[in-house]
């Protein structure tokens, strides 16, 4: 909404500076986007009558104008045709200044000399009219500024209104708020019209169909003469942002912006029966609306139609182009209705069409306030368009909205604030806002406020406690803090140890990414997975991106393309966030859970120091390793398997507990380098809640033995399909409490043959140094479990 | 394979020399005598060319086990002994080369940290839910009815599960609220960081993804001035004490009353810059006192219990400090930015 300074004055005489007053808005809650000062930059630009036109000599379209500018005459080139003798205009003579600091310059137009310009409302920034030059009409002393003339000192605040303020969305309703905050008169007087000829309702009808979705609808039959509207008129649309079309229609759009009530102008020999018929849309039903776009309907959507039913206007958002009023048109009807915002908002939103008038219904205007926005735009047309307006306009109002009577007790006033006000302070504060103060026995610690109905807003106690502290100012209540007692703040433990995770992929050498959760299915396909399988979002802007996520693995390796195409191939990433599956059994929701994923790329740098060498599956095992130790999980393993997106047999999956929460391996050849990510390319993927809900080892207490170790070294031959993690096993499995630990250290694949991998164990009794015969059966049982579970041969 | 197979790689008895050796002249010799140019180690290891090809992988193995075993050994009991005199070879520290990096938490999830840690340290605990919601949880229950105008401030991206429009990805953190005050009885002081969604294309200032952290206390005689003054002191935690705050009065459909929090521009201290368009203010997020309305959605008595709610942008908060932008940053993962903070 924007709100010129001179407008609201006519309201409310406020002394106060532009920026004072500009910080009050913001404190009462209609935030001021902009402070526009429109004429800032137009520097010498003058009221001139064009004395004599004349066709430019060497040029068609182009005429030379002698102006007179008070002071003296000069001559013009000009190209607008609209321009003749007598004419009053705005004219820039050459050393003037024009919004956007452009200053003109004396010089040859096709061989004829142009001393300045004239100009149109475009140029002076007054909206988007170029059409023509700007016509200023009679009144002015030529050679004036023409700032002084179009109210271009003017103060324009550009203010954002939040959906529960359709008072706000009018210059009356700012002023009345700005009166009240400066503690000045809101001068407001109630509109009145002349009337001539037969009543409106001798040869008009209006028949209301849709009682719910149109409550009241008011008709005048006005006679009128279409033509510009004045000056002051144009002006103040153009610096309220709308352009100026013909007097008539610019009156309802002035009323509209005067009063907050939008209406509608028809062209009365346009509308077949000389009637309205307010009725509902039939399905698939059209209308060609004003802007030419011909509309599909639907029965949810409000029409207003001629007698003969047929649709003339998308109620209260957008006439139709049939009756549309013309140059030509002699008689409208007038409308000024109510409609329900619900509605509005429902086929606004649907047809994506919005307009000034959509965004005050949609808010709510007042249903009282019909007859007085009709009358005002009467009055106007008579002043501006010559009209005669029918006595009697016709008003359909079965039932007539009742102002909100709401009981409001002091005390909650306070305890919700946390002040400390008298009722009478509280009352005083609600009557320059419109709102009635009654009083009523039976309470006895309050009063009942009655609303206003152009504050649809105002229904219950809580939104009278709203108002009370606007007007002491939501800014100014005293600062304090809860006294929190009964529960102490802090972190679960899952939540200190989805930190944990963090910070160990990050010791790890990981950086966190967050990538985008709503992915292509190309992507999902990619990595094996069935891209029908998925959870979509219907109205995604880009539609070839509608896929939720079921993995993190495609969004990481977009990540690393990305990278790739800055030439950073090297990198170690990691991602925790959710994923989405489809819902399980009849469940609303979508199945979501939080994964933790790694991808790692390129090459691991060490030079000069060791040696570089290509990223490789054990960097990625190395940070499952780590996140076991920093969980204390008691069974953490990796099974060879296959997994959907990786190498079919370099990697594995991630077991808890013996059940598979992930999996970690090589990347399937191919993946990366669709995307144009080169191998080695190895990653890891778990769901997390899994990860920390595995059984954590015992930390009971353990005596720390004084005995000396045994150590023995034992290699077997082991087939491809018996993994070393699974020999692992066996060995800790049989050798028992003796051992204290068991690593395998040396892998060794003859040209040809199986390999052979050496295992280093070390024993320790708790109570006593092992004897060679000991240590001698314990490693015999080694290798014969080893030999008989796993078909091994024992190297000797 | 064990070292021992070869007759003369006795490693056992080499490792018995080894832990009987008394002096750093003693090591250095038994250095010498085993894995010296002419020792047993290599002696072994002239003799494998003339071995069969069956046996030479078995004694090679066991003579790299063997030298592998005893540098080990003689290592260790060289650093026990101290050397022999000061080897003054010198070691360049600065010659640094790659080496192993820690990796960094992404920007949004430090301050999310920041944030939590702050507001655990007022008495809050964290709250998470998900991010695909019902039309129930993120509107509804908040009390925006349907075909409300509020719901048009916020762009939905619904989802395709069978019903239309009645399951969404959440365009706020507040859902959370209700979800709160569903499963725990007040007082409640709890904080609830997470995703949020809104339909837009990613661009320089748009993203379909950002992060929000909401804030609710439910609790008796809880009043706009414990919100303010909330607001206030974690405001000045994160940013420092010399940052102001401000409330302006606003519309949520959840709250009332409502108020929009600014804070004094942290980069002109207030008096005027490009970033806060010369008002000295910089918009933040909402706030207000709970609405009745949603405490009866949620079976909490209006009449007994009060509260507050805030919300606002994780990303703004790094952008404010240190002034990253656009918002695309935060979710190009571009290596440079993830592993400069």
């Amino acid at each position: 909404m924007r709100a010129p300074l001179s407008w609201i004055r006519e309201f409310a005489p406020i002394e106060a500076e532009p920026s004072a007053i500009a910080e009050a808005l913001d404190r009462l809650g209609l935030e001021v986007e902009a402070i526009e000062t429109p004429g800032r930059e137009i520097v010498g630009v003058r009221v001139a009558r064009a004395l004599e036109v004349r066709k430019h000599p060497n040029a068609d379209k182009l005429s030379l104008v002698e102006v007179d500018y008070g002071d003296g005459t000069t001559t013009v080139v000009c190209g607008a045709p609209n321009v003749v003798a007598g004419m009053v205009v705005a004219f820039a003579p050459s050393g003037a200044t024009l919004p956007g600091g452009y200053t003109l310059e004396k010089r040859k137009i096709r061989g004829e000399t142009s001393d300045g310009m004239l100009c149109s409302a475009r140029e002076l920034g007054l909206g988007d009219d170029h059409e023509g030059i700007m016509s200023l009409g009679e009144g002015s002393a030529l050679g004036t500024d023409v700032r002084d003339v179009l109210g271009l000192h003017d103060v324009v605040f550009d203010l954002s209104i939040t959906p529960n303020r359709p008072d706000a969305m009018s210059v009356i309703g700012i002023a009345r708020e700005l009166a009240a905050h400066f503690d000045v008169v809101l001068n407001i007087s109630e509109p009145e019209n002349t009337t001539v000829g037969s009543r409106t309702d001798d040869d008009i009808s209006v028949e209301i169909e849709a009682i719910d979705a149109c409550p009241r609808f008011a008709a005048r039959r006005i006679a009128v003469t279409i033509g510009a509207s004045p000056v002051w008129m144009q002006q103040r649309l153009a610096l309220a942002g709308m352009r100026s079309i013909s007097n008539v229609v610019d009156v309802t759009n002035y009323v509209m912006l005067e009063r907050g009530h939008p209406l509608h102008a028809f062209d009365l020999s346009r509308l077949p029966g000389r009637g309205i018929i307010v009725r509902l849309a039939r399905e698939k039903e059209t209308i060609t609306t004003l802007d030419g776009v011909q509309r599909i309907l639907t029965p949810d959507d409000l029409l207003v139609c001629d007698a003969q039913g047929d649709g003339q206007a998308i109620a209260g958002i957008m006439g139709g182009s049939q009756a549309e009023v013309q140059a030509t048109t002699t008689e409208v009807l007038l409308e000024a209705a109510y409609f329900t915002p619900m509605g509005i908002s429902k086929t606004s939103k649907r047809l994506g069409l919005r307009s000034e008038a959509s965004a005050r219904f949609e808010r709510g205007v007042d249903p009282n306030g019909v007859l007085a926005a009709s009358t005002r735009a009467a009055q106007l047309l008579i002043e501006v368009a010559a009209a005669q307006v029918a006595p009697g306009p016709i008003d359909v109002y079965p039932e007539p909205v009742q102002r909100e009577r709401i009981a409001v007790r002091t005390a909650r006033v306070n305890a919700i604030l946390g002040l400390d006000l008298s009722a009478e302070w509280i009352k005083e504060s609600l009557t320059p806002l419109g709102i009635a103060i009654e009083v009523d026995a039976t309470l006895d610690d309050g009063f009942i406020a009655v609303a206003p109905t152009y504050r649809p807003d105002l229904e219950r106690e809580i939104d009278i406690i709203e108002e009370v502290g606007r007007r002491v100012g939501l800014d100014e209540i005293p600062r304090t803090l809860p006294h929190t007692t009964e529960q102490g703040g802090g972190l679960t433990v899952r939540q200190r140890e989805r930190r944990l995770v963090t910070d160990v992929l990050v010791g790890m050498g990981c950086s966190e990414a967050m990538t985008i959760p709503l992915i292509a299915p190309d992507d999902v396909a990619a990595i094996g997975l069935d891209p029908d399988r998925t959870v979509r979002a219907s109205n995604a802007l880009r539609s070839e991106e509608p896929v939720l996520r079921p993995s993190l693995i495609p969004g990481l390796l977009r990540a690393a393309a990305y990278n790739a195409g800055l030439s950073r191939v090297d990198l170690a990433l990691f991602e925790v966030g959710h994923v989405f599956l489809p819902p399980v059994g009849d469940a609303l929701l979508p199945d979501e859970r939080d994964r933790l994923a790694v991808l790692i790329a390129g090459t691991v740098r060490r030079a000069p120091v060791e040696l570089d060498r290509p990223v490789d599956v054990h960097d990625v095992t190395e940070i499952i390793d780590a996140l076991s130790v920093a969980l204390e999980l008691a069974d953490l393993r990796l099974e060879a398997a296959p997994a959907p997106g990786f190498h079919p047999t370099r990697s594995a999956a991630v077991l808890v507990d013996g059940e598979s929460i992930g999996h970690v391996g090589e990347i399937a050849p191919g993946v990366g380098e669709r995307v144009g990510v080169a191998r080695p390319l190895v990653a890891l993927e778990v769901d997390l809640d899994a990860l920390l809900d595995g059984i954590r080892r015992q930390r009971t207490f353990v005596p720390l033995s004084r005995f000396p170790t045994s150590s023995v070294d034992l290699a077997f031959v082991l087939g491809d399909a018996v993994s070393a993690g699974a020999v692992q096993a066996t060995l800790m499995a049989t050798a028992g409490e003796l051992l204290e630990h068991v690593y395998p250290f040396d892998e060794f694949r003859p040209e040809g043959r199986s390999r052979s991998v050496a295992f280093a164990l070390c024993f320790r009794a708790a109570d006593r140094t092992l004897t060679d015969s000991e240590v001698a059966e314990v490693r015999q049982e080694c290798i014969d479990a080893v030999v008989r579970v796993h078909g091994a041969e024992f190297r000797t | 394979m064990d070292a021992d197979a070869v007759p003369d790689l006795n490693l056992t008895a080499a490792l018995e020399a080894v832990s009987a050796a008394r002096s750093p002249e003693q090591l250095a010799e038994l250095r010498r005598e085993y894995l010296g140019k002419r020792g047993v180690a290599a002696r072994v290891k002239e003799t494998i060319k003339s071995l069969s090809p069956k046996d030479r992988p078995i004694v090679g193995q066991a003579v790299s086990l063997f030298t592998a075993k005893m540098t080990e050994a003689l290592d260790a009991a060289d650093a026990v002994a101290g050397p022999e005199t000061i080897d003054e070879s010198p070691i360049d520290l600065t010659l640094r080369g790659h080496g192993r990096k820690r990796g960094h938490m992404h920007l949004v999830t430090q301050c999310r940290r920041d944030l939590e840690d702050v507001f655990v340290s007022l008495g809050y605990q964290v709250a998470e839910g998900p991010e695909v919601e019902s039309d129930w949880y993120n509107f509804e229950a908040l009390n925006f009815p349907p075909g409300h105008p509020a719901r048009a401030m916020q762009d939905t991206l619904y989802v395709n599960l069978g019903e239309p429009e009645q399951v969404l990805l959440r365009t706020h953190t507040s859902p959370v609220q209700v979800r709160v005050m569903e499963s725990q009885t007040p007082p409640i002081y709890c904080v609830m960081p997470g995703r949020t969604y809104r339909n837009e294309t990613l661009d320089a200032r748009h993203s379909p993804v950002f992060h929000q952290i909401e804030g609710l206390a439910v609790d008796r005689g809880l009043t706009f001035g414990d919100l303010a003054g909330t607001i206030e002191a974690f405001t000045s935690a994160y940013f420092g004490q010399k940052v102001q705050s401000r409330l302006l009065p606003s519309y949520f459909p959840f709250t009332e009353p409502s108020a929009e929090f600014a804070l004094s521009c942290v980069f002109c201290d207030g008096s005027g810059c490009r970033v806060c368009s010369n008002t000295g203010w910089i918009e933040l997020g909402g706030c207000g006192m709970v609405d009745p309305n949603v405490f009866r959605s949620v079976g909490i008595d209006p009449e007994e219990f009060s509260g507050f709610a805030f919300g606002f942008g994780l990303e703004r908060m790094p952008m404010l400090r240190y002034g990253v932008e656009p918002i695309k940053t935060f979710f190009d993962n571009d290596v440079r930015f993830l592993t400069r903070y």
